[in-house]
C-alpha cells in the first residue's frame, strides 16, 4: 500500500470577511507528483501557504509525515521542503552561505549534505558566488537545493517553472520526475499551465474559486473524455445527419467534434456514408487539459 | 539557538551596516574633535599659554579664604569645598580644565549623543532586522523551517542586543582614540560632580559629591546602553509590525525628533513625560540639568523606559508568532 505523506482535510481560510479557501481535501502519496491546477486567483498559493505554516487555517487540518502542522510544527516541518512563489534567498550572501544558513536550522545537516545537494542541482561551479549575480534559473535551482537539504518526504513547489525558458522547463520537469521516481519524494506542484501539469504529474486536483472541482489521475481524466474529430463533404448535409444522432460541436476550421464510443462511432460513420456524405477525415483525439478545464469550470477564466 | 544567532550575525555582517555605522561615528568624532581643538586654540590666545595655572591658583586661594570665613553658611561652604577639590586636582595633574583630555571628550560626546545620535545608529540596524526578511521574501523560507517562530525572533533580538552593545562600544572607543590624538589620553581620574537631585524647591545639592571620571563614564555608558536598548527594542517592534523598512525608520525617526523638540520646549503639557522619547536624556540627571518636565527624575525616566521596553518586546513576540505571512 502506498504511504500517505501529506493529508489535507477540509481546509478553509477566511481573510477579512471573504472565504478564499472553501474546504479543500486531498492526499499525497509517496513517490508521486501531484498537480495543483487552477486559474489565477483560484487559491493555489493561499493553500500552499497554509500547508507550509505561513498562514493559519481558519479550520481544517494538515498532516505532514503524520504530524499535525499546528500542534507539532517542528516535527511536521522536518519532513517538508518548499518554495513558495519565487525562491527568495539572501542576495547578499553566496549560494553556499545561503545553504549553510538553512542547514543550521536543521538538526544534523552539515557540510556533506550541502555539497550533496549542490551537486544534485548542478550548481557546484557557482556556489561561492553571491546570489545577486545568479540568473533566475540558478536561483530556482538553489531554491530547490535549499528545499532538499533536510531530506524531506514532501516537496512543495509553487509554480516551479515560472520564468524559466523551454529548456529550463524541461530540465526542471525531468528533475522533479527524478525526485519522485528515484528518491521517492511526494511532490506537490502548482501551476496554471495545463500542459505542464499534463506532462509532469501523476495525479491532479483541479481547483477553482477556492474549491477542488475534481481530483483524479491525469490518465483517467483524459481517457474519459476522448473525442472524435470529423471532416466531411458536403458540410451542411453531414452536420444534419450527424446532429440527429449525437451532440456535435463545430470548429472554425470546418471540423466537427463528437464524443467517442467504440461502437457508436462506427455506426455514425456508416449513416453518413449511406447519406452520401463523404468522410474525408476521422480521428480520435485525447483532450488537452485546457478543454477539460473549461468543461469543468464552466469557462472560468484561465490564462 | 547558537546556530540561529550565528545565522543572524552572518547576515548582519554581510550587510556591512556595522561598518557604515562605525565610519559615521568616526567622521562625527573627528569633526567634533576639530571643533573642540579650534575652541581651545581661541581660549589659549585669549589667556596666554600658561596663564591657566596662575588663574586656578588664584581661584583656589580665593576659595580657601571664603571657606574659612565664619559668616558663610554650611551649605555654601560644602559647595566651595567641592569646587576647590576639583581645581586642586586640575592643578596637581597639570590638566587645563578648559582643555579636556580624551576621557572628558568621550564623556561629553556620550552625553550629547544619547538623545539622538546613538538612537539613530541603533535604529538603522533594528528597523531592518525583521522587515528586510519581509521585503526580500526570505521570511517564507525562514518560517517554514522546523524552528518555532519565537526562537527565530529571539535569535534576532539577541543579535540586536549584541549589535547595540557593539555600537556603544565603538562610539566609546572611537571618541576616545580619535580625540586622544589631539588632546592626549589623560584625565581618567579627573573629579566630576554628581549626585544632584531636583526637587520642588529647585536644585538640591545636599548630596552632591565628587567622583572619578572613570566611574562617571561607567555610569554614562550604562545609561547610553540602556537608552540604546530601549530605542532598539521599539524599532525592532516597528520592524515586526511594518513590512517596509523605510516606513519603520520613518516612524521611529519622527518619534525621536519629536522627543528632542518636546524636551527643549519648556513643556506645560505634563503627561508628555510618559512618552519614551522625552525620557532619553538620562545623563542630564547626573549633571544636574533641569528635566524637560517638572517632576521627572532618573528613576521615573528609567521606569518609563522600562515599561516601553517591556511593551515593545511583548508586542513584537506576540505579533510575530501569531501573524499570517503573505
Ligand atoms: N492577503 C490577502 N488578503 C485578501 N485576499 C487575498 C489575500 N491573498 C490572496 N487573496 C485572494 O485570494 C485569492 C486566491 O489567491 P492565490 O494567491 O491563492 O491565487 P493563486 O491560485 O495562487 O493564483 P496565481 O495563479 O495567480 O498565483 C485571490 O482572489 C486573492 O485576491
Ligand atoms: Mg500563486
Amino acid at each position: 500500500m502506498e504511504n500517505i505523506t501529506l493529508s489535507v482535510h477540509n481546509l478553509k481560510k477566511v481573510i477579512g470577511k471573504k472565504e478564499i479557501i472553501k474546504g479543500i481535501s486531498f492526499e499525497l502519496r509517496e513517490g508521486e507528483v501531484f498537480g495543483f491546477l487552477g486559474p489565477n486567483g483560484a487559491g493555489k498559493t493561499t493553500t500552499i501557504r497554509m500547508l507550509v505554516g505561513l498562514i493559519k487555517p481558519t479550520s481544517g487540518s494538515i498532516h505532514i509525515g503524520g504530524y499535525n502542522i499546528v500542534d507539532h510544527f517542528e516535527e511536521a516541518m522536518k519532513h517538508l521542503g518548499c518554495i513558495v512563489e519565487n525562491p527568495e534567498l539572501y542576495p547578499y550572501l553566496s549560494g553556499y552561505d545561503n545553504l549553510l544558513h538553512f542547514a543550521r536550522m536543521l538538526d544534523g545537516i552539515g557540510e556533506q549534505r550541502i555539497s550533496e545537494v549542490t551537486e544534485l542541482v548542478g550548481l557546484r561551479d557557482r556556489i561561492h558566488d553571491k546570489v545577486k549575480t545568479y540568473s533566475l534559473g540558478m536561483r530556482q535551482r538553489l531554491g530547490i537545493a535549499q528545499a532538499l537539504l533536510g531530506r524531506p518526504k514532501v516537496l512543495i513547489l509553487d509554480e516551479p517553472t515560472n520564468g524559466l525558458d523551454p529548456a529550463g522547463i524541461r530540465e526542471m520537469r525531468e528533475f522533479i520526475r527524478f525526485l519522485a521516481e528515484e528518491e521517492g519524494l511526494s511532490v506537490l506542484v502548482s501551476s496554471h499551465l495545463l500542459s505542464e501539469i499534463q506532462l509532469l504529474c501523476d495525479r491532479v486536483a483541479i481547483i477553482s474559486r477556492g474549491t477542488v472541482i475534481t481530483t483524479d489521475t491525469v490518465d483517467n481524466l483524459l481517457s474519459n473524455r476522448e473525442r472524435v474529430v470529423w471532416r466531411f463533404h458536403p458540410l451542411e448535409k453531414g452536420k444534419e445527419v450527424l446532429g440527429s444522432l449525437t451532440a456535435i460541436e463545430e470548429r472554425e476550421d470546418g471540423t466537427i467534434t463528437t464524443e467517442y464510443d467504440e461502437i457508436k462511432t462506427a455506426e455514425w460513420n456508416k449513416k453518413l456514408v449511406e447519406a452520401e456524405v463523404s468522410v474525408t477525415e476521422m480521428y480520435r483525439k485525447m483532450p488537452v487539459l485546457e478543454d477539460l478545464f473549461l468543461e469543468l469550470t464552466g469557462g472560468d477564466s484561465i490564462e | 539557538m547558537n546556530k540561529l544567532i550565528q545565522n543572524e550575525m552572518m547576515k548582519l555582517i554581510a550587510k556591512k551596516r556595522l561598518v557604515v555605522i562605525a565610519i559615521i561615528i568616526g567622521i562625527l568624532v573627528a569633526l567634533f574633535t576639530y571643533a573642540q581643538f579650534k575652541e581651545n586654540e581661541r581660549q589659549r590666545e585669549k589667556l596666554g599659554t600658561d596663564d591657566w595655572r596662575t588663574i586656578i591658583q588664584q581661584t583656589i586661594i580665593d576659595q580657601q579664604n571664603r571657606i574659612s570665613s565664619p559668616r558663610i553658611s554650611d551649605e555654601w561652604k560644602q559647595q566651595l569645598q567641592i569646587a576647590l577639590q576639583q581645581n586642586q586636582y586640575y592643578l596637581d595633574h597639570d590638566i587645563n580644565p578648559s582643555e579636556p583630555g580624551a576621557p572628558t571628550f568621550m564623556r561629553i560626546f556620550l552625553e550629547n549623543s544619547i538623545e539622538l545620535f546613538i538612537p539613530l545608529m541603533v535604529m538603522v540596524i533594528a528597523s531592518d532586522i525583521v522587515s528586510s526578511e519581509h521585503s526580500q521574501g526570505s521570511i517564507k523560507l525562514l518560517l517554514t523551517r522546523p524552528v518555532k517562530r519565537w526562537k527565530v525572533l529571539l535569535s534576532k533580538y539577541i543579535t540586536l542586543i549584541l549589535a547595540i552593545s557593539l555600537i556603544v562600544a565603538i562610539a566609546g572607543l572611537l571618541s576616545y582614540s580619535i580625540s586622544g590624538l589631539v588632546f592626549g589620553y589623560k584625565g581618567w581620574g579627573a573629579p566630576v560632580l554628581t549626585g544632584f537631585s531636583v526637587t520642588d524647591a529647585g536644585l538640591n545639592t545636599a548630596s552632591v559629591k565628587l567622583i572619578d571620571q572613570w566611574q562617571f563614564l561607567l555610569m554614562d555608558f550604562g545609561l547610553v546602553w540602556l537608552v540604546a536598548i530601549v530605542v532598539g527594542t521599539l524599532s525592532f517592534m516597528l520592524s515586526v509590525l511594518i513590512r517596509s523598512t523605510a516606513a519603520g525608520m520613518g516612524v521611529m525617526l519622527a518619534a525621536l525628533i519629536a522627543g528632542a523638540i518636546l524636551s527643549n520646549m519648556v513643556s506645560s503639557w505634563e503627561s508628555a513625560k510618559y512618552f519614551f522619547m522625552v525620557n532619553l536624556k538620562l545623563t542630564n540627571y547626573m549633571n544636574g540639568n533641569p528635566p524637560p518636565i517638572e517632576g521627572m527624575t532618573l528613576s521615573f525616566s528609567m521606569m518609563v523606559l522600562l515599561i516601553w521596553w517591556a511593551a515593545g518586546l511583548f508586542v513584537s513576540f506576540y505579533v510575530f508568532t501569531k501573524k499570517d505571512v503573505y
